[in-house]
């Protein structure tokens, strides 16, 4: 067994922090307002989705440090073991001047009401730091995290895109400070094991992946908390309890992606952030969707293991994960067993995942050349929304322009993400025409029966999801004008 | 003399006067986080919290509340119901008496508050809220409006009629007529900060309450109501909100009440905060509509008649209700004339949370219908809307009548039209569209141009009137309260540069401080769009008080006549020397002149009888219009605002970059909601959004993708308001009104612009992509 540890450590802005009364489901919001009276970091939602409280976050990966904004508000502060955490009031020169993120919202008249605009200058700051000139996409991107209800936006994309007219990125502090912050988060983390508390108050953090095994088998009925991007809800706003607590978040091993022969192997621990780069080049399409899910905030913290493991109807990354036949490897202790992903999803709620067994990660194989992929996801708005309908595709046609094979799933359409079934055995087989397509149809009755809610009747789902199949036809032919809503042209 | 003023001495201009684009006064705090909203605010020693519980039945009575879990919990120091008050319970701002703080026998809506906790920490309270064991007895509810007894509804307040010419003649005589109905969504306000008290027990009876509110008067009174003491005994703070957009005019009377009882009862401060979700439940929002209308009009498209009624679902008060539904049928009309009309309003009684105000305050839902009965009488002509448009708009000398009977004097509305049309290329973007169209199978595009005219002024007359408080002090500094409330809208800098302007000096010697019902009394709401005109002029009024004090304390003292002291920047000019404005002022207190003046305004012209259904309600017109352009997918009704034209006027601007912020902003909240925010309850009467992550306002990636906003820079008030300006807090919301009508005729376009497509909001991609298929299913027949 490694070295146990009963504290936690990390830099808050400019101060080393070591705490050992950490309860498990205490937040990093509450942590800064209460405790440290840093009150520049708002409430708005306390779920994520309003970016009020963007804070950044530093953390060490592969030796390289990376800043990405998070929502304090359902971060739990354990989970910042060996993070470096920036907040609004660490941006103010010590002269007292104000930071070019800052400076440019004041001069483009960025704030109304102000109570949104310490969120906007933290996602912001994080945009300006690796992007120093972002298009306007890379703006929008950045922002799908933070609601403001005064301005409409427009003064503040002005703010964003002149901040570099105010000062150089490579000369910020956080920049110029870097290797004085590597060292100072290193010498934090000793390689050992984190427990702090007993009972309600009991929270684990485990040296490694060998480690989370053992610390699961002898605590089967913890809770594995990544990104917590949904069990931060549990507390924010069912106030469960949730002890024993296992954080994972920061385990390396857990956040590799990776490609060989042709599949690409996706740890728990791999954020929507991380794992944007290797997914929108090797499988553009589902780039697209990630771009979808939740906002910059979230996608820094929640991962696609998270996004499985919780077994959601409407998780986003299921479905196209069914369709292009995706398993996943779950382990307890020291074995291990890798099933396909649709057999996990059992009922709502339920799931293939034993006590004490955990999603280690997930096998993706690459669509080859004679494979057609598509993803679309229906929502009410665009952005930062939870899907209505999402549909994925993945179909080969034979030589004589039969369909050869078709992969079909939907998220939103039944109480797990599910497979069309009925729909794929009318196309199988057949040739690959807007008739077929029409007689396959019907199939969409035997194979869902999806509810109303406030997202949206059971009749528009309904609908939506036949029509996605007719735009995933449309796209093969040569039909008139564009099958899309396009905002920019792909990057 | 200080140095400061020595170098201000030869400068041409002061820093910061009016007409001039200053920045938010608390811009630089706002970006830094030190901006300090009341839940930032150090809490006093002791502090409490209190948290509320909400009932969990639309409507019934209670039949037992079982609170001893609650009392027992861990952290708990009281629990406060109904019988816990010891002066009136009820917080009806109209004095109804139909809305208490607490129920004592029967449940009118789903999450109406039923008891308080006050707890040691904010958790604690809030744990302890869920232990509450109630048993009621359970009654039918009245959840949506359209289920209202059509003939007799119960309606929460008197409704009103509005009539002009012999309606059902001009209807008969009309060479056409079209009847329909249309549904018209409510609103969250969604302010970033939720409601939030803070209330700290004084001596004898008093109480200090820190309420983030628009309205900080009636908090006092409302507090006072419910403790049952004088209203001299409470005083209400607030520097700033975290938005308010209505949603603070009376919403924030509840929580200011608990907390100022809780205070009161424990002898220490107590804190009330809801969460989002409790927050988005337990107070009003924007009405939803149902909109009834018959017009009549001949084979032009002139309208020759029309028939309306207004029914809203107010839930279980009035509070505000009967102005909201009042200005719903004040802007019937929108910037068209109605040779015949009658317009009546139904504000009907439901069993949902009692709906407030909401910037536009009815005004939006009431134009919404007019510009309905605009494209109906277009689609029936085959006629582009914006021609009917045009040809019904309120003439400039006749045709100039409101159903209200006040004559439309300022009509601006025909140059802000033709000047939006040719800049935005309305015709030739039209032609475009028109082709793009015919070549697209699955994205289709649609383009609308709207106008906006909004009446300025509270329709209740009385509260047409303001206070200011203007302290000189010896150093030339000058401390400015007002009556008005800074939620966000620039109303503090506003009016600080009109102090600025009046004494020539530069902004930084003007101090902007909270506003408090102990320095100025018996105030307004900061709403209907009248801050800066109000209080602008109540402060302008107290700095002449004092300037005519200076005026006649030099003329005195310097032996000149009155006419040779003039203010110059920063100094005074008397006879032949300059004074630096301080050392005038230090000169006057020296001979003992009062430096301090309560400032005054009452809107003049108005009148407005409601029996009758005449008068002047408005002082004057706000005008702009809008032009938008959206694609749709026809495969999912999902959509995309391409391109917004604006061209609105505020008058003689007071400070321009403020007032596109209030165009720009407006323009978003209201395109938010006729598209994606959508409020939906459950049968049972549950709000089912009540969070972001299920009520859905724009994002930056949802405004328009080309944005162009300009100011009218010819446009003055034709009224003596403070400097010619025009109030812009809510006009601009309803320019938004155009994105709808582009859904509309992007709509449209599958049926070849053959069919009213007869879009409700909002207009979310479920009902953009069903009106579709209706009318492809209909072209199809």
């Amino acid at each position: 067994m490694p070295a146990v540890r009963s504290e936690i450590r990390f830099l808050l802005n400019g101060t080393r922090v070591a705490l050992s009364d950490v309860r498990p489901d205490r937040t990093l919001l509450d942590y800064l307002r209460l405790e440290r009276r840093l009150t520049g970091t708002k409430e708005g939602c306390a779920e994520g989705d309003c970016g009020a409280c963007t804070v950044l976050v530093g953390r060490l990966s592969g030796g390289n440090l990376v800043y990405e904004s998070v929502n304090a508000c359902i971060r739990f502060l354990a989970s910042l073991d060996g993070c470096h955490v920036v907040t609004v009031e660490h941006l103010k020169r010590p002269d007292g001047s104000l930071h070019p993120v800052q400076q440019a919202l004041v001069d483009f008249h960025g704030s109304q009401c102000g109570f949104c605009t310490p969120g906007f200058v933290m996602a912001l700051y994080a945009l300006w730091m690796r992007d120093p000139a972002p298009s306007d996409r890379a703006i929008e991107k950045a922002l799908q995290g933070n609601l403001c209800r005064c301005t409409g936006y427009e003064p503040i994309v002005r703010a964003a895109r002149a901040i570099s007219s105010y000062g150089d990125a490579a000369a910020d502090p956080l920049a110029v400070e870097r290797e004085a912050v590597i060292s100072a988060l290193k010498a934090m983390k000793d390689g050992g094991r984190v427990e702090i508390g007993e009972g309600r108050q009991r929270l684990v953090i485990p040296a490694s992946v060998d480690d989370l095994a053992a610390v699961l088998e002898a605590e089967p009925k913890a809770t594995i908390v990544a990104g917590s991007t949904d069990v931060g809800l549990w507390v924010t706003k069912f106030m469960r309890e949730i002890a024993p607590v296992v954080f994972i978040g920061g385990l390396e091993e857990l956040r590799s992606i990776s490609e060989k022969d042709g599949t690409l192997t996706i740890g728990a621990g791999v954020s929507y952030s991380d794992a944007y780069a290797l997914l929108a080049s090797r499988i553009p399409a589902f780039g697209g969707l990630i771009d979808r899910i939740g906002g910059e905030q979230v996608r820094n913290m929640g991962t696609i293991g998270g996004n499985i493991a919780n077994g959601s109807p409407i998780g986003d990354t299921p479905p196209p994960l069914i369709a292009l036949g995706a398993t996943l490897t779950l382990r307890k202790g020291n074995s291990r067993r890798t099933i396909p992903l649709e057999d996990f999803f059992i009922a709502y709620g339920k799931q293939d995942r034993q006590p004490g067994e955990f999603v280690e990660a997930v096998h993706v194989p690459l669509p080859g050349a004679d494979t057609r992929f598509a993803v679309w996801k229906v929502s009410k708005r665009r952005d930062e929304d939870i899907t209505t309908v999402l549909g994925a595709f993945a179909l080969k046609t034979a030589a004589d322009g039969t369909v050869a094979s078709a992969r079909i799933a939907y998220g939103g359409m039944a109480a797990t993400p599910k497979r069309a079934l009925a729909v794929e055995t009318a196309l199988t087989g057949k040739p690959w025409t807007m008739e077929t397509v029409e007689q396959a149809l019907p199939a969409y009755e035997r194979d869902f029966a999806p509810i109303t809610d406030m997202r949206a009747s059971a009749e528009y789902r309904m609908l939506a999801a036949k029509n996605l199949l007719k735009r995933f036809f449309l796209e093969t032919t040569e039909a008139g004008g564009p099958l899309h809503l396009t905002r920019y042209e792909a990057a | 003399m200080t140095r400061h003023e020595a170098l201000d001495l030869k400068k041409p201009a002061i820093a910061g006067g009016v007409a001039h684009s200053l920045r938010h006064d608390s811009a630089h705090k706002h970006v830094t986080g030190e901006a300090i909203y009341i839940d930032d605010m150090p809490e006093p020693a002791g502090t409490l919290h209190a948290y509320l519980g909400l009932s969990t039945i639309a409507h019934g009575t209670i039949r037992k509340m079982d609170l001893s879990e609650v009392e027992a919990a861990p952290g708990v120091v009281a629990v406060l119901t109904a019988k816990d008050i010891p002066g009136h319970n009820d917080i009806s701002p109209t004095g109804l008496n139909d809305e208490p703080v607490f129920p004592e026998n029967e449940v009118q809506f789903f999450g109406q508050p039923l008891f308080a906790v006050i707890a040691e920490t904010r958790e604690a309270a809030r744990r302890a809220c869920r232990l509450a064991k109630i048993e009621y007895e359970e009654q039918p509810a009245l959840i949506d409006a359209a289920d209202a007894d059509p003939a007799s509804p119960r309606l929460v307040t008197k409704p009103l009629k509005l009539e002009r010419g012999e309606v059902e003649k001009a209807l008969s005589a009309a060479p056409r007529r079209i009847k329909g109905r249309m549904r018209v969504g409510g609103q969250d306000h969604f302010y970033l900060e939720g409601q939030i008290a803070l209330a700290v027990p004084g001596e004898d009876m008093d109480v200090t309450v820190h309420s983030s509110t628009q309205h900080p008067s009636e908090v006092q009174h409302m507090v006072a109501h419910v403790l049952g003491i004088p209203s001299h005994a409470v005083t209400i703070e607030v520097r700033r909100m975290g938005g308010g957009f209505g949603g603070k005019e009376t919403q924030a009377n509840l929580f200011a009440a608990v907390a100022a009882l809780a205070a009161k009862r424990t002898g220490r401060p107590v804190k009330l905060r809801p969460d989002r979700d409790d927050d988005m439940i337990a107070t009003g929002k924007r009405h939803d509509f149902l909109i009834d209308y018959e017009v009549g009009f001949d084979d032009d498209g002139t309208i020759l008649g029309v028939d309306l009624r207004y029914a809203a679902r107010c839930g279980f008060s009035a509070d505000l209700s009967g102005a909201v539904t009042d200005r719903a049928l004040f802007h019937c009309d929108n910037a068209y004339f109605y040779p015949a009309v009658r317009a009546v309003s139904a504000p009907l009684y439901t069993n949902t949370v009692s709906n407030t105000a909401f910037r536009g305050f009815g005004g939006p839902q009431g134009m919404v219908g007019a510009e309905r009965i605009i494209e109906e009488v277009a689609f029936a002509l085959g006629k582009d809307p914006l021609e009917i448009r045009k040809r019904n708009f309120y003439g400039e000398t006749d045709r100039n009548v409101t159903p209200y009977h006040q004559k439309v004097e300022d009509n601006i509305v025909h140059r802000i039209v033709a000047e939006l049309e040719e800049t935005a290329d309305y015709a030739g973007r039209r032609r475009a569209i028109a082709e793009f169209n015919a070549t697209s199978d699955i994205v289709k595009r649609g383009i609308a141009l709207t106008p906006v005219k909004f009446g300025i002024s509270f329709t209740a007359t009385h509260f047409n009137q303001a206070g200011a408080l203007v302290h000189v002090y010896t150093d030339g500094s000058v401390h400015l309260n007002h009556g008005g409330t800074e939620m966000g809208q620039g109303l503090y800098v506003k009016v600080a540069q009109v102090v600025a302007e009046e004494f020539q000096i530069d902004i930084d010697r003007v101090k902007i401080t909270a506003t408090t019902t102990g320095k100025v009394p018996n105030t307004s709401a900061t709403a209907a769009s009248s801050g800066s005109d109000l209080n602008g002029m109540a402060a302008q009024n107290a700095v002449r008080q004092i300037k005519n004090r200076l005026i006649d304390f030099a003329a005195r003292h310097y032996e000149v006549p009155k006419e040779q002291v003039v203010f110059l920047p920063n100094r005074v000019r008397v006879g032949n020397q300059e004074i630096p404005f301080a050392e005038l002022v230090k000169q006057a207190y020296m001979d003992r002149v009062q430096l301090s003046a309560a400032g005054f305004y009452k809107t003049p012209k108005i009148h407005w009888d409601r029996e009758k259904g005449r008068g002047h309600p408005f002082y004057y017109f706000a005008y702009g219009a809008a032009c938008t352009e959206v694609s749709i997918d026809t495969l999912t009704g999902e959509y995309m605002v391409e391109r917004v034209d604006i061209l609105h006027e505020t008058g003689r601007s007071l400070n321009p970059a403020i007032d596109l912020g209030q165009i720009e902003g407006g323009f978003v909240q209201g395109m938010g909601w006729l598209t994606t925010e959508e409020l939906v309850w459950d049968e049972k009467g549950m709000l089912r959004t009540h969070a972001p992550s299920t009520y859905k306002i724009p994002l930056a990636s949802d405004r328009p993708k080309i944005f162009n906003v300009k100011l009218a820079d010819w446009a003055e008030n034709a009224e003596p308001t403070v400097h010619r300006s025009k109030a812009v807090g809510e006009p601009p919301f309803m320019l938004a009104i155009s994105v709808l009508h582009a859904l509309s005729d992007a709509v449209a376009s599958v049926a070849n612009h053959k069919i009213c497509p007869r879009l409700d909001a909002p207009a979310t991609p479920e009902r953009v992509l069903f009106a579709v298929e209706r009318l492809k299913a209909e072209a199809a027949k």
